[in-house]
């Protein structure tokens, strides 16, 4: 960890200035046209505070990002239609929603195909078929149909994310669900264990490392779900409705701050779900 | 009522079908046959259901709807093939593989770079990246170049971490022997870690496989020339032309999984020493 510090910071550093400088560079254009009309010549130093204050700038600085991030958190109620983090919060419920369901379904399903021959030789190729098929492209689909039939708000964009995140919870816990080996399986027999305590006692507690991992993973595939599902909405709520009305009015400050924002919020779950991790293995033993 | 009798006859003489086949030794024929009659009998219960309750066409087609409105439209469908599988997904897929393989050979030999830059990169590729789209659309403007970068960026992380994941996968004995044998650095590269990387990188291509088709069909939502695959989803859901979206996305399914199965096969052939290779039932 603190051998690890001092490069991560290094890097961090380093992109932090290409942005600053990737920023002078795509803002410039506008900057000089600015002056032209002016009829004024720029110096450098002019040029960059220029570049780095737009309204509308091909890439914000990330200190103009942060100030727009302050703004809508902080300084704003939580109930206004302003605030990012009543948009942040529309996601997030739709994500945990879908993410709840995803679970449940992968983990039933895979406890399906541990224990059915043929629902693991039928369902299994399916299961990954089914990851081929770019799922995000159906959500505008989905969203409409289901509206259509009358289920709308939460639930749609909960489906999206619930078909990406089913996926790797499927396939680490069917790894999880047979990673005891032949060894303590038998002696299971011997105790004559019935098939039920075998599954409590020792093909659970033997999957949960690999269930962590699979829940990080589905996690941030159930938070891009949520996303992609508010873009069909017509941009009601959500940090993607947020996306695309920024992306109509060139509003570039707004999408990267919910950009950010959804960064922090994917590496926020994917940590909580890494302390659970930590703790459970811990009083298992297992770490 | 017919046809809701129909759908449940299908489900149970599939089913039965797949119980008694899958009781058998296993083979590699049989491996294939089981989930193919999984798959039709899915198909016939979809018709037979969307026939028996009368489903509007507009909600759900029938499979032989949107058999029919595939063959009729095969032109739309190979110009949106085009324009954003060949175009956009794969000239971006190989844009973004290709510079993540030759990033991560360099952060390899740098230990400063691996330890700053791998953290990072398991962040970023963590981040719901499609989110870059709007912005890169805005960079790029509206045509296949956009979708590309989209692609770029999306396959960019995952492929990185992973293929410098698999360059230190050769152990210190066999690199070892390398250095006992006199092997310069690019010999030691050539001949032992790449090969060893292989499953890796092969792991990372399949990733950005199904990731390069989302990143390009999601950013044509956010604006695109009037073809496309995303493009004509989004305006056939807005005419309610589900048949045709659905034909849309028989054609994104087929691609993706062809183009996974196409990286598998390779994988097989480029790393059959692997374990997981070796060690097949069948």
């Amino acid at each position: 960890m603190k051998q690890a510090f001092f490069p991560v910071l290094t890097v961090v550093t380093a992109l932090f200035v290409l942005w600053y400088g990737a920023a002078v560079w795509l803002n410039s254009d506008w900057a000089y046209d600015k002056a032209k009309r002016a009829n004024v010549e720029l110096s450098f130093s002019e040029l960059v505070s220029d570049t780095w204050s737009q309204d509308k700038p091909k890439l914000p600085a990330p200190h103009q990002v942060a100030v727009e991030i302050w703004k809508t958190t902080a300084l704003k109620k939580i109930t206004s239609k302003r605030s990012l983090i009543y948009h942040a919060w529309v996601t997030l419920s739709a994500t945990l929603l879908g993410f709840a369901f995803g679970t449940i379904l992968g983990t039933s399903l895979a406890v399906g195909i541990v224990y059915n021959r043929t629902m693991d030789m039928s369902v299994m190729p399916w299961v990954i078929t089914s990851q081929t098929v770019p799922i995000l492209a159906v959500a505008p689909m989905i969203i409409v149909v289901l509206n259509a039939v009358g289920i709308s708000g939460l639930l749609p964009k909960a489906m999206i994310s619930m078909y990406l995140s089913f996926f790797p919870v499927v396939v680490g816990m069917v790894k999880g669900l047979r990673s005891p080996d032949a060894m303590q399986l038998d002696q299971m027999r011997t105790w004559h264990a019935s098939a039920s305590q075998t599954f409590w006692r020792l093909r659970l507690p033997a999957s949960m490392p690999y269930f962590f991992t699979s829940l990080k993973i589905a996690m941030a595939a159930s938070l891009v779900g949520a996303i992609v599902g508010e873009l069909p909405t017509g941009a009601v709520a959500g940090l993607g409705a947020r996306l695309l009305a920024g992306s109509y009015y060139g509003q570039t400050i707004q999408i990267w701050s919910a950009l950010i924002l959804a960064a922090i919020l994917a590496a926020s779950l994917v940590g909580i779900i890494g302390v659970l991790q930590r703790v459970t293995l811990k009083r298992m033993g297992m770490a | 009522m017919g046809w809701l009798v129909f759908a449940f006859g299908i489900w149970v003489a599939g089913w039965g079908m797949n119980v008694v086949l899958s009781r058998r030794a296993p083979t590699r024929l049989l491996s294939l046959i089981i989930p193919v009659i999984f798959g039709l009998t899915l198909i016939l219960i979809w018709e037979g259901i969307v026939r028996g309750f009368e489903v509007s066409p507009i909600l759900l087609p029938t499979p032989s709807d949107i058999a029919i409105k595939f063959a009729a439209s095969t032109s739309i469908l190979w110009q949106d093939f085009v324009q954003t599988v060949i175009k956009g997904a794969l000239s971006g897929f190989i844009i973004g593989c290709g510079s993540a393989f030759l990033l991560a050979i360099v952060i390899d030999r740098y230990p400063f770079l691996q330890r700053g830059l791998l953290p990072v990169g398991n962040f970023v590729a963590a981040l719901p990246i499609v989110g870059m789209a709007p912005i890169l659309v805005m960079w790029f403007g509206f045509d296949w170049q956009s979708k590309a970068a989209v692609v770029v960026v999306m396959v960019f992380f995952p492929m990185l971490v992973n293929t410098v994941q698999g360059l230190q996968a050769s152990d210190s004995m066999q690199r070892d022997l390398m250095q006992t044998y006199a092997a310069s650095y690019w010999s030691t590269l050539l001949k032992l870690r790449l090969p060893a990387a292989m499953p890796f990188v092969f792991n990372g291509l399949k990733i950005a496989s199904t990731l390069a088709l989302i990143g390009a069909i999601v950013a044509e939502f956010f604006g695109s020339p009037t073809r496309g695959m995303g493009f004509r989803i989004s305006t056939s859901v807005g005419q309610l032309a589900l048949d045709l979206v659905w034909a849309e996305i028989v054609v994104a399914a087929v691609v993706g999984s062809a183009f996974y199965g196409g990286l598998a096969l390779l994988e097989r052939a480029v790393t059959f020493w692997h374990p997981s290779q070796r060690s097949r039932v069948n």
